[in-house]
């Protein structure tokens, strides 16, 4: 924020990064290898409603796109719900080894709402993987940062520590993660988790 | 594009703010020139007590920017929460965790204050140092997760356009020149006199009324420009955080909700209260409905005013493509 704003108290929306995302396919594959994680296919776009007619317009076209591109490849159709907090997660479920398709996905809804004006409302992406110790692990990308980080959660609200640290050293420079660990907030209950 | 229009800045709050602010600088200059005049007429003894006032000030300036977060936290009986500390605690550091990762802003400290009184500030001198606290009153069932996600939302921005710095800066000439009422007021009472016993042209006695009245002049008229300042800071504060949520109505509806558990909380609460108005969501003090006198002399608009605002965001945001 620059020093004239701060004088006026002006505060610019942040608009989202949103090209990092696509580095999330071949850094699937390094997890994979190093840690037996593989994706689940689902994955899900959390962002702020905004009140009033424009935003749920947007909303429900973005919606129809993706049910349109799901019923094509005999995928399912796309699920929004709303969390504890008042933000809500398009899910979108695809066969495991779609990870591309997922993450175009994905990347759809990010592109309609950022068309609408509405960029600064996207808080994050998930997309979960499993192991075969069914154990669970998402990976989050923050939109306004451009940077991921690991979420394992346990039963109970408690978070493997362990595993993320563990699953941010195998992949590596594959991906850029967050290097602010304050902000590895945790995202209980996440849809498609 | 789109994105550019839905969230303009407004551009009649920051002319009005810029206008506040350019009038603060002028009573300064003119503040130090007559200062300096009044120095160049008299001796250099005199000119002592005002440089003296001047350092006094800025310490004073310094250390409240310093130990802001203390100040306030100890004033409000406030204890810092981590994740771990329950079930309001968590819920709390889960509304923060998104508001900070939506506005891109380093997560500050959590404090909770027991009390009644629905309300939250959020202070400290930059964002890495910042604490928000919200009360317990804040956290009932009264309030749904939007409005409290809000008030948070309020609060950040006060962090992210670094209010505590602009209002210490701001207020720094009012202690100047609080301060020479003080110094020029002893200063006749035991210095005065004998020296202008001594010194028959008569131009020393005078100096320190002279001194006085500016200073008295000066410090009224920039505690009003103060006051305006904060109000319109705080109305740039709804306007962002109704931006980052995008929930202009969920922040009007705590605003009403809060200024009326406010005006039913007896008052021997509000007194404890009282230090920390300026820096408070809405303050203690019942919120003044209507025009009045008391308008001028307020830290915070009026919850006409508040909602008024908040209504061109509303608008802002819903306006088609």
């Amino acid at each position: 924020m620059g020093f004239l704003d701060t004088l006026l108290g002006r505060t610019k929306p942040v608009p989202p990064k949103l090209d990092d995302l696509f580095a999330l396919p071949s850094a699937a594959i390094t997890l994979d290898a190093g840690t037996g994680f593989k994706p689940t296919g689902s994955g899900s776009v959390c962002f702020r409603p905004v009140e009033g007619r424009s935003f749920s317009d947007v909303q429900k076209e973005v919606q129809e796109l993706l049910d349109m591109d799901s019923g094509k490849e005999g995928g399912l159709p796309v699920e929004a719900t709303k969390d504890s907090y008042g933000f809500t997660w398009l899910v979108s479920s695809h066969m495991s080894d779609q990870l591309d398709a997922l993450v175009t996905d994905l990347h759809a809804v990010n592109s309609s709402l950022v068309d609408a004006g509405f960029g600064p409302q996207l808080l994050c992406t998930l997309v979960a993987f499993r192991d075969d110790r069914e154990r669970r692990l998402g990976l989050i990308y923050l939109y306004k940062r451009g940077t991921f980080y690991p979420f394992a959660p346990l039963d109970g609200e408690r978070r493997d520590n362990a595993l993320e640290l563990q699953v941010k050293g195998t992949v590596g420079d594959d991906l850029k993660w967050e290097p602010d660990l304050a902000r590895w907030f945790p995202v209980w209950g996440a849809p498609g988790l | 594009m789109a994105a550019r229009t839905r969230y303009a800045p407004d551009r009649g709050l920051t002319a009005r703010m810029t206008a506040t602010m350019f009038l603060l600088g002028l009573v300064f200059v003119g503040f130090v020139a007559a200062i300096i005049g009044i120095g160049a007429a008299t001796h250099a003894s005199d000119a002592v007590i005002v440089v003296f006032a001047v350092v006094l000030a800025g310490g004073f300036a310094i250390g409240s920017l310093f130990y802001s977060d203390k100040i306030a936290l100890s004033t409000a009986g406030a204890v810092e929460v981590s994740p771990n500390d329950g079930k309001d605690a968590a819920y709390l550091h889960g509304i923060v965790d998104r508001v900070c990762a939506l506005a891109d802003m380093p997560k500050p400290r959590i404090a909770i204050a027991r009390s009644p009184l629905p309300n939250a500030f959020a202070t400290g001198r930059n964002a890495d140092k910042a604490v928000l606290c919200v009360t317990t009153g804040m956290m009932s069932s009264n309030f749904t997760p939007e409005e409290l996600e809000g008030v948070i939302a309020h609060e950040m921005s006060h962090v992210a356009h670094k209010d505590v710095q602009v209002m210490t800066i701001a207020s720094f000439l009012a202690i100047v020149a609080a301060l020479l009422i003080r110094f020029s007021f002893y200063g006749e009472l035991f210095g005065g006199g004998g020296r202008g016993r001594n010194n028959n042209n008569g131009g020393a006695l005078p100096i320190f009324l002279i001194i006085m009245g500016v200073s008295i002049a000066v410090y009224a008229i920039s505690f009003l420009l103060i006051r305006m300042l904060s109000r319109y800071r705080e109305l740039a504060a709804d306007r962002s955080g109704a931006l980052l949520t995008g929930q202009p109505s969920a922040l009007k509806s705590a605003l009403v909700k809060v200024s009326e558990g406010i005006n039913r909380i007896p008052t021997r609460d509000l007194r404890s209260a009282e230090p920390l108005n300026a820096f408070f969501f809405a303050p203690a003090a019942h919120l003044t409905r209507g025009k009045s006198l008391s308008t001028i002399f307020s830290t915070h608009p009026s919850l006409e005013r508040r909602l008024a605002e908040l209504d061109k965001v509303q608008q802002q945001l819903n306006q088609a493509r």
